[in-house]
């Protein structure tokens, strides 16, 4: 199988230099760009299994450079963002970015997000079922289960869990998940998230309280794994 | 220093005092003018003004001087109840009467101000010195991660073929534990600059207090050895606070119980919803804090004396700094069985969606 291509759209030489690094000796082929312009132009010439974006750059803000490449890039973007900025990760993320992380982040970290981003790529989620660990959920005849033991679910809670689980290791946004479970005008409805997630976990995860499939992402949204 | 208090008062209330206090005297006098000769009056009269010149402005003062001046001539100069006056001498007595009250208020005035201005320099020279501690703290702070990571790096590039595996694997070890720590000093430092600049603002969401918690708990796994137990109250609704915020003070909380008790300490969370309130306790059964310092340990930059070193006191004043923008307070307490508590308390909206069965 051919390495997989990644595009490291940063300023910082010190950052690309430990991102090629890291990710060449991980097996990925990485091509470099310093500016938003030149990643865009890159991008299109060789379009990779996968972006590295950071949002801060100098050329033009990492969000318009996201935005302009999702008019025609359909694979994963992942932008790396500094510390405190929740608001700037929500809009990337409701702007098309796959995923996120913040500066500094650990090696095993980014490479664990972009095997998941990478596999993402090539999945395509029409499965009817879908299985995570203990759970396996069928989507045609609403069916979940948790070690083979059939869970009560309503409605909505398989709805979300449906949702969640077809954007597997993705992060989900409050807003994109309030838009796609109970459509556009509820989007403040926040309390309805929080307790259907809840009740949610009650069922599916064997301790509501240490989730191992629903993943609190602070101030951003749920991960599921 | 109370009495100079008086001088924030509203100037309507200080000029109302000041003109109640002359014609209260002013009765008294009247009452007892056949006992006081008004010559006596005059200084009585005089001690009025001095009192209020103590008290007030400078216009209250001069109001009352004049007003005190009216009054003795009216009422208590023969012949009284005009402001005719006879005698010469009297006359000279109004006049001097009339000065020595002016010069009095100016004087006491003049004093204030130079009161005021020797104050002012004192809070200069305080603020000069918190700046020096915070960047002798912060030097420290900063530059000894910093050495660390320097040396090991360069031990490890020049002696590359003469070090052992394993101490090369220690100085990683090392330039690891102190990226981590410059790290977390850097966060401190942005948050209490956020705090600082007044540009905080709590993001208030719904949150599952429990699970959060445990998230904290989790992320401090392999940071010590001392037992942390949480006991959840399944009781308790969604909360509606701001989760970064809080997320970080339980985790200055548990960073300060780790560092700053034996590795045999217990440490205890509870959390819990009291009239309205949340209160979120982080107790343990270490040292505990000598009790004249129960308070001065969430001033900025405030350390124990004798604390070890690592860690730059700004920790406790950003959850006061997180806890007050939730309009709430934290405290430190010593309990009785050994050990320190601190206990956060503020004010949330509880969700009764909670059991919320269908759509």
């Amino acid at each position: 199988m051919n390495k997989a291509e990644i595009l490291v759209i940063d300023d910082e030489p010190q950052i690309r230099k430990l991102l090629e690094i890291t990710l060449e000796s991980n097996d990925y082929k990485v091509w470099q760009a310093e500016t938003g312009k030149a990643g865009i132009i890159l991008a299109a010439n060789h379009p990779p299994e996968l972006i590295l974006l950071d949002i801060g750059l100098p050329d033009k803000s990492g969000h318009e450079v996201l935005k302009e490449l999702r008019t025609w890039y359909n694979k994963s973007i992942i932008i790396l963002s500094v510390q405190n900025d929740e608001a700037d990760i929500v809009s990337a993320l409701d702007n098309g970015a796959t995923d996120y992380l913040t500066k500094p982040f650990r090696s095993a970290e980014l490479l664990a997000r972009i095997r998941l981003a990478i596999r993402n790529n090539q999945t395509t989620n029409h499965d009817s079922k879908l299985i995570c660990d203990d759970l396996e959920i069928d989507i045609l005849s609403r069916v979940v289960t948790k070690n083979k033991i059939l869970l009560k679910l309503t409605a909505t809670e398989f709805n979300l869990l449906v949702l969640l689980a077809k954007n597997e290791g993705r992060v989900l946004t409050h807003q994109f998940i309030l838009k796609e479970i109970w459509g556009i005008g509820s989007q403040t409805e926040t309390q309805y998230l929080r307790v259907f997630v809840g009740t949610l976990r009650k069922k599916i995860e064997t301790n509501p309280n240490q989730p191992q499939h629903i993943f609190t992402e602070s101030g951003i949204g749920y991960r599921f794994i | 220093m109370n009495l100079f208090n008086t001088s924030k008062l509203n100037v309507k209330y200080q000029y109302l005092i000041s003109l109640s206090l002359v014609l209260i005297t002013a009765i008294a006098c009247f009452l007892a003018s056949s006992f006081i000769d008004y010559k006596i009056v005059a200084l009585i009269f005089l001690m009025v003004v001095s009192i209020i010149a103590m008290l007030f402005d400078i216009l209250p003062v001069l109001a009352a001087a004049v007003l005190s001046s009216l009054i003795w001539n009216f009422l208590f100069i023969p012949p009284i109840l005009t402001f005719h006056i006879t005698h010469a001498e009297d006359l000279l007595m109004f006049l001097l009467y009339f000065f020595i009250a002016l010069v009095n208020a100016v004087l006491t005035f003049k004093i204030r101000n130079e009161e005021k201005k020797v104050r002012d320099k004192e809070e200069k020279e305080n603020t000069i010195k918190l700046y020096n501690t915070l960047l002798n703290c912060l030097s420290h702070e900063l530059r000894t991660p910093i050495s660390t990571i320097i040396g090991a790096v360069d031990t490890l590039k020049d002696n590359k073929a003469k070090i052992s595996t394993s101490n090369q694997d220690e100085l990683l070890n090392q330039i690891d534990i102190a990226s981590i720590r410059l790290n977390r000093q850097v966060e401190n430092l942005l948050n209490m600059s956020r705090l600082e600049t007044g540009m905080l603002k709590p993001n208030l969401d719904w949150c599952d207090t429990n699970e959060l918690i445990y998230s904290v708990i989790q992320k401090n796994t392999n940071a010590h050895k001392q037992k942390i137990v949480f006991e959840p109250n399944e009781n308790l609704p969604l909360l509606k606070f701001d989760r970064g915020l809080i997320e970080q003070v339980l985790q200055n909380l548990i960073h300060n119980a780790i560092n700053y008790t034996p590795s045999t300490t217990t440490i205890q969370i509870s959390a819990s919803l009291q009239s309205g309130n949340y209160v979120l306790t982080v107790s343990d059964d270490g040292y505990g804090i000598p009790e004249a310092e129960l308070k001065l340990i969430f001033d900025k930059f405030y350390r124990l004396p004798h604390s070890k070193t690592g860690g730059s006191g700004l920790g406790l004043s950003i959850v006061k700094g997180f806890i007050e923008a939730h309009q709430g307070t934290v405290r430190a307490e010593n309990n009785k069985t050994g050990g320190a508590s601190f206990i956060v308390v503020f004010p949330v909206d509880a969700s009764y969606l909670n059991n919320l069965k269908n759509e």
